[in-house]
């Protein structure tokens, strides 16, 4: 909402300026956005003193001046005026200044005589039509003073962000509500410029008298209207341009403003029928005709179903209710008789139709939050009498009025303890009665409670709460302590999926990935779930696999020319099964990681470090479940689809290890992939390591190089040498694979170093050569395999 | 063989004093000793030695012809038999080549080290290893969750689809009301859709919660926004509730304050009216803005604050639907965008960088 700093002031005495104005009603109400100061056209322009006016010698209608405009030196400033007088003020721009016209002022000779800058008339600043003279100025104030400062022409505009609790605050009438009861100032009702005698047009023809019927009362709870003749539209007066400008809108006609002045000034919007117009003598308030078509004064030609309410004639809709008006019967310079209508329309009404028609409009906006049903009838004499002053014309008759009169609002009882139970504080009864009053709230005091009767214009205050609410605010949120107070902590765990998240965070920042938080969007996806109504449709689906994502911003950094990344994502997925509770799609935390490019940064002493492989995914994969799964049976198990390795915590299926298969640029290197279930398996409790004594026994290594055949894995081997070296095998790890010269095709050389450590004594030479033979003896035996001959 | 001097260096150059007076006779045995003995000095004067002017003296002293250790235990090999002879000259041959080797290893170590002192650019850059980060809007909640949790709070969690009554009825917003207007919502179904903030998390915790309640809810959003430089369709949010008997909007205040204190280092704040429909009465809370100390400027709107989060009493309504007695209890909570904050802590100027995942723009902000 725009509001004008001196329409504010039609309302109510403000000694604020814009600024404090702002704060006062940001804290109080509603905040303000922007302070816009309007008319910096005229920033230049200064009141000057006319020290000596003098006949040109060479014209006639001149005058040489001589100029104080404060700065110590006089001006020479040739003038074409003829009411110039020596002693008067008048706005003077001096050499420099742009006028509103876009005419800049030098230094020039005017028939000889030197002219440095131009004292100004009305119309040369913008402010009206009078080209007459030069404005004389009537201030207090001394040459040099800003003319904006001195002269109340400039206006400052507030672009107050009204909440849509407060449809009350859509006009000035309301925001002058509250800086009167913030102000203790009294709230009133502008007083216009009086009159100017504006000649009716002499009708010739008798224009029929409109009859209303309204069919839809749910659409149009009240609805009244009231006829003017023989006015005559023309241009606005300046005060009502003036307004319009300050608030943004453009002004039209005097009429058209009246209507728009009283959407702005009391949030009520009004529309203006040309009585000639409408058909058959009537208006009919009743749905619309599916198909039915009307041209808007926009121009634009919408189509109406059963659903909306329109304003008919006897032939065909007029306006789209409390929407917008027809182009059909607009108000234009040739219209002498008006319909002026004021009513109330079903606010769900108003946003659907808006909403179907995709066309908001001031006046739908503020019908959307809800009018004052109970200003109508006043608001309506109001205009008509504002339109008879400023277009001139009488009103014919009585205003119409259909519909029911607003319920009076009823009484809610609001208890002092629960105000300071809520809000912390003890505040007296008689302070808050005070308080609701100055916004027009009805107190009774009865005992240590108070019994409010809100007024019909804040609809949003239905119970207690909404009461303490406004006490609170009356009494400024910043008069409340903010001393913290003994509390007691809350009596919930952290949820345990959070800790998982956390812990697997931290690992793979160890490893050196980078967080990524992409959306979980994706184009397609088998078994994926459709958004009804997405943005766009590469984003239609929600994603079942955190890899989804993580693959396409590698491919934004491949498209960046970067391939050294290495991402990780802790996020949710959507799986395709539904809650049969809920109706809603399961969810999963899971995290992702992706590694491609250079293992390690290059090094000038390794300009061409190795790539990431599967070994260091596989690695990644296994640190990322033991960090989610702290205590449990990690596993890469082959996997037999399209992944390297199923990824298994305690023998349940979390996740996988893959190689993935992206839009890669030539020279990008394999990217590797990593998915888990952060919810796969359930943690029974949070077991913590224990301590083992640090061996204080000397270790024996015994290095065997094992012939494998290609179809036994070296984890097979592994078991069957843990289970042959019984308890002394302390570590057993594969260091080097090795096929080629001298190992038999089918074949290849493993080679293994087995620890072996007793706890308690040094092992002798002999024990180790004879568990060495059982385990090669086991291994033949089992699985065939032999030691490598050296 | 331990090359701490001290008592056994002292010990075994008393032995070797004994053993190596030349031209004595000795027995095998004793020449065998002699030679072990040599072998544990050599060690630890080879050690010792920390130039190559050092390194030179101990190989004369060990090795030279004339006068060197080697030498002078070579001189008693007459006495021996010639069959013992062979054997010691083995003794003599493996000292021999030992100590070659550790003077060379030496040799090589006092080489590096003056390469470095002397040859070596040390102004070359240091090998670096990848490091890795968290994203800056994780930086900014764990930052905000360590904060409340020295308050008591603990961190719960909800699901990001959610039904239209956790998301909207539950928390008292009116049917097809304007106040919707904010909540543009992706829908899954007529029933489910894509939550549109942290708030429904606020119901599940009442449901199943006997209160003391003090949660914080992190999560991600959505709204059926367009994603440019200042929207996203999805972004974080962080939703904290408290719920006692007691509480009151002085305790929102308070608590709300101390936060931003602790957050933003000691700062002002300020409280201006909203609207929530799940809280009544609401409140922005506004910290000084960071850049101009409130005095305007162009990233606060001249304005001076900066607008943190949106607060209020949890409203009546809300704490019945979620099945606690409204007249017992009374609650606050309140809800901020840590990747609004993130964007303001870091100046981005772009909401996209945020998902874009660029790996330069991760690692510039990495901490
Ligand atoms: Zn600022």
């Amino acid at each position: 909402m725009n509001a004008s700093y001196q329409w504010l002031r039609d309302f109510v005495d403000i000694d604020l300026a814009p600024l404090e104005l702002r704060d006062l009603l940001t804290a109080r109400c509603a905040t303000v956005d922007d302070v816009v100061v309007l008319r910096q056209d005229l920033a230049g322009v200064v009141v000057a003193r006319v020290v000596e006016a003098a006949a040109h010698p060479d014209s006639d209608h001149l005058w040489v001046t001589k100029v104080d405009a404060g700065s110590g030196v006089l001006h020479d400033v040739v003038c074409g005026a003829p009411n110039v007088v020596a002693g008067t003020l008048y706005p003077y721009a001096p050499v420099g200044t742009v006028l509103p016209g876009g005419l800049k002022l030098e230094k020039r000779k005017i028939r000889g005589a030197v002219s440095e800058g131009m004292l100004c008339s009305a119309r040369e600043l913008g402010l009206g039509s009078d080209h007459q003279g030069i404005l004389a100025l009537d201030v207090d104030a001394q040459p040099g003073a800003r003319f904006l400062d001195v002269m109340p022409v400039g206006d400052t505009r507030l672009v107050v962000d009204v909440l849509p609790n407060r449809p009350d605050l859509l006009s000035h009438e309301g925001l002058a509500r509250e800086i009167a009861s913030a102000t203790g100032r009294e709230l009133h009702r502008p007083m216009h410029p009086p009159a100017v005698l504006v000649h009716a047009r002499q009708v010739s023809e008798p224009v029929p008298s409109i009859e209303v019927v309204v069919d839809d009362t749910e659409g149009a709870p009240r609805y009244m209207t009231a006829i003017v003749r023989n006015v005559k539209v023309g241009p606005s007066p300046d005060w009502l341009a003036a307004r319009m400008e300050a608030v943004g809108a453009r002004s039209i006609s005097n009429v058209v403003d009246v209507t728009n002045y009283m959407l702005h000034g009391f949030g009520q919007p009004i529309h203006a029928f040309d009585v000639r117009k409408l058909g058959g003598g009537k208006i009919i308030v009743r749905k619309g005709r599916s198909g039915e078509r009307i041209v808007t004064l926009d121009g634009v030609e919408r189509t109406l179903d059963d659903t909306m309410t329109v304003i008919a004639d006897a032939n065909s809709a007029q306006a789209i209710a409390g929407v917008i008006g027809g182009k059909g019967s607009e108000v234009t310079e040739e219209t002498t008789d008006i319909l002026i209508e004021v009513a109330s329309f079903n606010p769900r009404g108003i946003r659907a139709t808006r909403r179907k028609l995709g066309v908001s409009t001031d006046a739908s906006y503020r019908f959307e939050r809800g009018v004052d049903e109970a200003a109508l009838s006043d608001l309506l004499n109001y205009a008509a009498e504002l339109i008879q002053r400023v277009a001139g014309g009488a009103m014919e008759g009585n205003p119409t009025d259909h519909g029911q009169q607003p319920a009076p609002r009823s009484p809610i009882t609001l208890r002092s303890s629960r105000v300071a139970r809520v809000l912390g504080k003890d505040i007296p009864v008689s302070e808050m009665a005070k308080n609701l009053a100055s916004i027009g709230f009805k107190c009774v005091v009865e005992k240590e409670n108070l019994v409010v009767t809100p007024p019909t214009f804040r609809q949003d205050v239905v119970g207690e709460i909404e009461l303490i609410e406004e006490v609170a605010r009356l009494e400024g949120y910043e008069s409340f302590s903010a001393e913290l107070r003994p509390y007691r902590p809350g009596s919930r765990m952290d949820a345990p999926l959070y800790d998982a998240a956390r812990s697997v965070r931290t690992a793979c920042v160890a490893f050196g990935l980078m967080e990524s938080r992409p959306m979980p969007f994706v184009r397609d996806g088998i078994d994926a779930h459709r958004v009804r109504n997405p943005l766009a449709e590469d984003e239609a689906y929600l994603r079942t696999s955190v890899l989804d994502t993580l693959a396409r911003r590698v491919e934004y950094n491949f498209g960046r020319m970067l391939g050294n990344v290495r991402l990780f994502e802790v996020g949710t997925v959507f799986a395709s099964e539904i809650d049969a509770e809920t109706a809603a799609p399961g969810e999963a935390m899971h995290v992702g990681a992706v590694i491609t490019g250079d293992r390690n940064p290059a090094h000038f002493t390794q300009p061409h470090p190795s790539h990431f492989d599967e070994w260091d995914a596989k690695g990644l994969a296994q640190s990322i479940a033991e960090a989610a799964y702290p205590g449990s049976a990690v596993k890469c198990v082959p996997s037999p689809g399209d992944s390297l390795w199923i990824l298994s915590v305690d023998g349940v299926e979390a996740g996988s290890v893959s190689k993935l298969e992206l839009d890669s640029p030539a020279w990008a290197s394999p990217v590797f992939g990593i998915e888990l279930n952060l919810e796969a398996v359930v943690l029974s409790s949070k077991l913590s390591r224990q301590y083992a004594p640090i061996p204080t026994m000397p270790a024996m290594r015994v290095d065997l190089a094992l012939l494998v055949p290609d179809n036994v894995s070296a984890d097979s081997v592994g078991v069957v040498i843990r289970e042959a070296a019984g308890d002394m095998l302390e570590s057993l790890v594969v260091f080097d694979e090795f096929r080629g010269a001298g190992i038999p095709d089918g074949l290849r050389s493993l080679a293994w170093a087995l620890t072996f450590r007793h706890p308690e004594r040094t092992l002798r030479d002999k024990e180790i050569q004879g568990r060495t033979g059982k385990i090669l003896s086991v291994l033949e035996s089992k699985l065939g395999i032999r030691q490598r001959s050296s | 063989m331990a090359g701490r001097p001290g008592n056994d260096s002292t010990r075994s150059l008393v032995a070797l004093s004994h053993f190596i007076k030349p031209h004595h006779s000795v027995t095998l045995d004793e020449f065998v000793n002699a030679v072990s003995a040599l072998d544990i000095h050599a060690s630890e004067i080879i050690s010792a030695a920390s130039t190559s002017a050092g390194l030179d003296a101990a190989r004369n002293s060990l090795l030279g012809r004339k006068n060197g250790e080697l030498s002078r235990l070579m001189k008693s090999l007459p006495s021996l038999s010639p069959e013992e002879r062979r054997d010691a000259g083995a003794a003599v041959n493996r000292s021999k080549t030992a100590i070659e080797e550790l003077l060379a290893t030496r040799q090589l170590n006092l080489a590096v080290t003056t390469e470095l002192r002397s040859q070596v650019d040390l102004t070359m850059p240091a090998r670096q290893q990848w490091r890795g980060s968290r994203h800056p809007v994780t930086v900014v909640i764990e930052e905000i969750e360590s904060i409340f949790r020295e308050l008591g709070f603990t961190i719960a969690l909800g699901p990001e689809a959610e039904t239209e009554w956790y998301n909207f009825t539950s928390l008292n917003f009116p049917e097809d009301h304007p106040a919707m207007d904010m909540h543009d919502t992706l829908y899954l179904s007529d029933d489910v859709l894509l939550r549109t903030h942290t708030s429904p998390v606020q119901i599940r915790t009442m449901q199943s919660t006997t209160p003391p309640i003090r949660i914080l809810a992190p999560g991600n959003v959505y709204r059926r926004d367009f994603f440019d430089a200042s929207h996203a369709p999805m972004f974080s949010q962080i939703e904290g509730l408290a719920v006692d008997e007691g509480i009151s909007f002085v305790d929102l205040k308070a608590t709300l304050t101390h936060f931003a204190n602790r957050f933003f280092g000691s700062t002002k704040t300020r409280f201006r009216p909203s609207f929530f429909p799940f809280t009544e009465p609401s409140a922005e809370m506004d910290v000084e803005c960071q850049i101009c100390r409130g005095s305007g400027c162009s990233s606060c709107k001249n304005s001076g604050w900066i607008e943190i989060l949106g607060s209020g009493m949890v409203h009546p309504n809300v704490l019945e639907a979620a099945g606690l007695d409204s007249e017992r209890y009374t609650g606050w909570a309140f809800g901020m965008g840590p990747g609004r904050i993130a964007m303001l802590r870091y100046k981005i100027p772009d909401i996209r960088l945020l998902y874009d995942s660029d790996m330069r723009f991760l690692t510039q902000l990495a901490q």
